[in-house]
């Protein structure tokens, strides 16, 4: 019975292409959901996806390839996201709603006035597996393992920065490159992702692996593994799920997360008690 | 030769003035006290002294054979640590980052390191023990670990001892005590006890808003800026 499930699914193209780009997108997006959480970053992922929505809409309104559009409009919300929360009297998480509410209003501005509000706007709300073209998976592939090696080739500086900043910079770190990595990374990842989980959930990529990961993992390097598990557990499950039952994949993928997130913290509530 | 000379250096937050026209000279083998009521700039000075924040005025030189990233440096905790998913050895490994460059990962010699901090300050049998678990007490002698792991000369602490309890606090000042005589690293601290700093240190660096105080301890017990503050005999030149 699940031999032939698993062999119906893999039959049709469009999954294999979403589960190899959906597993990459969601293993990146873990990695780094970790060190967002940990720096009090965690409503950026959802900013960030709201500008992705905007941009979305100007690429489908003026005919151009989505991706192309919205990597680099993404990327420069997300410096001056991490900018403003660095230097600036607007308060971080003040910017990150002015920013995401705005972008948001103007993409649905320029939906209405050309193409209205259509499957495929639909699709970038909700996601969907189905709305990722052949040349979207090879970019998805490419972008994300370059996201892997880097994240596994600066581990030690990631978790330095994460953890004390502050030293970081006095031992010699180059903290803001790696804030600009992190800011650059985290945008590429958001809008690959967006086809597939929609710009309202996406953000459930980035935090829910990490802080489930956090309520029973004691070390930075389990955190780091744990979260990677639980996002491939939850992505492959999900998507089965939307396949089974027609319902639309990121949402099918967040149910699962909150699942897994209520089991690991019972877990973590029984292992305390227990220590 | 000092490690680390400042001549009248300046600091300066939008135009104002928090440090003005400091000189002292740090040592080698010295533990020096820097003291100071609220917003006498304590913390930003360490801050220009690690190459942090640029001064507005004046100049902080280096001596000779000494890099500023080879300071061991002790920060005050941030919120964000107190629930961080990390291990002891986690924390003190990464100070060998210095070292490395922009090589991934660890070498034996940097785990070494690690380890013989560790046991240094009593620390390996939490090794494995996650950070956020950990009294006041022992989390700062991980960072302190941590610290010694990027440096065997100087070491900068800001304020170590706040919010820990009077036993820890002994501890804690034992500990440095011993980096300093027995290991010849050189102290730098950011302090807000007075007594316990005269105690421990051999110089004291005490900033006010209009002046500050540079000598050795004994110097500055009998100076009118140190009697004010240690509540002895009133000096009528100061008021």
């Amino acid at each position: 019975m699940m031999i032939a499930l698993i062999k119906e699914m893999f039959s049709y193209p469009f999954m294999v292409r979403a589960l190899i780009v959906g597993i990459l997108v969601s293993v990146c997006a873990s990695l780094l959901g970790v060190s967002l959480v940990l720096k009090r970053y965690s409503m950026i992922g959802d900013g960030l996806s709201h500008v992705g929505f905007g941009a979305l809409a100007l690429a489908v309104a003026l005919n151009m390839s989505p991706l192309k559009v919205a990597i680099p409009i993404v990327i420069v919300a997300a410096f001056i996201l991490l900018r403003v929360t660095e230097n600036s009297k607007i308060q971080g998480d003040a910017a990150i709603a002015l920013i995401s509410t705005g972008a948001l209003a103007v993409g649905v501005m320029i939906v209405s006035f050309t193409t209205g509000m259509n499957m495929d706007v639909y699709n970038y709300m909700f996601g969907s597996i189905l709305a990722m073209s052949t040349s979207d998976v090879t970019l998805s592939i490419v972008i994300s393992m370059i996201v892997l090696v880097l994240y596994v080739f600066f581990y030690t500086k990631i978790f330095a920065v994460t953890f004390d900043e502050t030293f970081a910079k006095a031992t010699g770190i180059n903290t803001n490159g790696y804030h600009v990595l992190l800011a650059i990374l985290t945008a590429v990842i958001i809008v690959l992702g967006m086809r597939m989980m929609g710009a309202l959930l996406i953000s459930s990529l980035i935090v829910f692996p990490a802080i489930t990961s956090m309520r029973v993992c004691h070390t930075f390097k389990s955190v780091i593994i744990c979260s990677v598990i639980i996002s491939i557990i939850s992505f492959v499950t999900g998507i089965t799920m939307s396949y089974l039952y027609a319902t639309p994949t990121g949402a099918s993928i967040v149910v699962v997360d909150i699942i897994l997130f209520i089991f690991f913290q019972i877990c973590g509530l029984i292992q305390k008690k227990n220590v | 030769m000092p490690l680390m000379t400042c001549e009248e250096v300046s600091f300066s937050y939008e135009n104002e003035t928090v440090v003005k026209e400091v000189s002292f000279a740090i040592q080698k083998g010295d533990y020096l006290c820097i003291i100071g009521e609220n917003g006498t700039g304590k913390t930003t000075l360490m801050k220009g002294l690690l190459g942090l924040k640029k001064p507005s005025g004046g100049k902080i030189s280096v001596g000779e054979d000494f890099k500023s990233t080879e300071i061991g440096y002790v920060p005050q905790q941030t919120i964000a640590q107190k629930d961080f998913p990390a291990s002891v050895y986690e924390v003190v490994l990464s100070g060998c980052l210095n070292q490395r460059g922009l090589l991934p990962g660890y070498n034996r010699k940097n785990k070494e390191r690690a380890n013989s901090n560790m046991e240094l300050l009593g620390i390996s049998h939490l090794s494995k023990k996650c950070y956020r678990n950990l009294s006041g007490g022992q989390q700062q002698r991980v960072l302190l670990a941590r610290s010694l792991c990027a440096t065997t000369s100087l070491l900068l602490l800001d304020e170590p001892t706040t919010g820990l309890d009077p036993v820890a606090t002994a501890e804690f000042y034992s500990i440095v005590d011993k980096l300093n005589q027995e290991h010849g690293i050189t102290i730098v601290m950011v302090s807000h006890a007075i007594k316990e700093s005269i105690e421990h240190a051999k110089s004291i660096l005490h900033l006010s808003h209009q002046s500050y105080f540079f000598g050795s301890v004994e110097a500055y017990q009998g100076s009118a800026f140190g009697k004010r503050f240690l509540g002895g005999k009133n000096d009528d030149s100061l008021n």
